[in-house]
């Protein structure tokens, strides 16, 4: 088989796996996650445990896999290099934290939510990519 | 406290982070939703969609599985699916109209771009590797979020 078609057979089982731990998890469900949000209301512990779960079973795993001279289908590891801390990685983080907190979505969320498609989802999926291409007209200063 | 929401969050969590060390493992890429449909949509990057699309079908086909477990195995002894309002279902509803999602969408495509991250990329994954920008990023939105939370269902009152 191609490298090509075993890589995006590769994302496919990715997203897959990803969209069940959001299922399974209850982060398809806004109600969910904003009541982890709201930490005055009736708290919903939730998210926590996903996000731990995650973080937890990730770190592991980064730790194993980080090992190997190279991923199983490509030529390098593409981590992130950047260390410094800008207005635009802190303001764009605040703005986003404003919407998930409006709406109860995340990208992940909302894009897995898709099965079960409303009206408001649908909005807010169109407005998101918007925004995304806003954000890639905004330049990046120095 | 609901410990079977607990559970499964955390089993669902494991599998969140299963599917970014499958990503980093094979592809060798960080599993952040925003940046990998993002750039699929707004860049289109020649040789580097087809995975990108794939993880959207899958990402997309991952609740539809569920939905297809939970209606063959009936409601009887455990429930697959974790929505607050109706426990064993998987994809629960907005919790606004269309106006207020329209907003709270633009907010998080430019938050998430201009931030380069969202909760999987600066979340899950950016916290795995003890990155200081994704640790900043994540604190950021999740005190952002819980202060607007804190304002629309406190302040304001409207009980969203």
């Amino acid at each position: 088989m191609k490298t090509e078609t075993l890589k995006t057979i590769m994302g496919y089982i990715a997203g897959l796996i990803f969209g069940l731990g959001l299922a399974v998890s209850g982060m398809t469900d806004p109600a969910r996650v904003l009541g982890f949000l709201d930490v005055a209301g009736a708290w919903d512990p939730t998210l926590m445990f996903v996000l731990g779960g995650a973080v937890i079973t990730n770190f592991i795993g980064y730790r194993l896999v980080l090992r190997r001279p190279n991923p199983v289908f490509g030529e390098r590891f593409q981590l992130p290099t950047r260390q410094d801390l800008d207005a635009r990685l802190i303001g764009g983080s605040a703005l986003f934290g404003i919407g998930w907190g409006l709406s109860g979505y995340c990208p992940g969320p909302a894009f897995a939510s898709i099965a079960g498609l409303t009206g408001p989802l649908l909005a807010m999926l169109v407005t998101m990519v918007v925004g995304w291409f806003l954000a890639r007209a905004i330049p990046a200063r120095g | 406290m609901d410990w079977s929401s607990s559970l499964q969050g955390l089993a669902g969590g494991i599998l969140i982070g299963l599917s970014a060390t499958w990503l980093m493992a094979t592809l060798g890429r960080i599993a952040g939703i925003s940046g990998i449909i993002g750039t699929l949509i707004t860049a289109r990057p020649e040789g580097d969609s087809a995975w990108r699309l794939a993880f959207l079908l899958g990402l997309v086909s991952g609740p539809v599985l569920l939905l297809l477990a939970g209606s063959g195995l009936g409601d009887s002894t455990f429930s697959l699916g974790n929505v607050a309002g109706a426990p064993g279902e998987v994809i629960g509803e907005p919790a606004g109209g269309v106006p207020l999602m329209l907003v709270a969408g633009l907010l998080v495509g430019l938050g998430t771009g201009l931030g380069s991250g969202c909760t999987s990329g600066h979340g899950v994954c950016g916290l795995s590797r003890l990155s200081v920008r994704s640790m900043v990023a994540t604190l950021t939105f999740l005190v952002a979020a819980i202060i607007t939370v804190f304002v629309v269902r406190h302040v304001i009152g409207g009980g969203a």
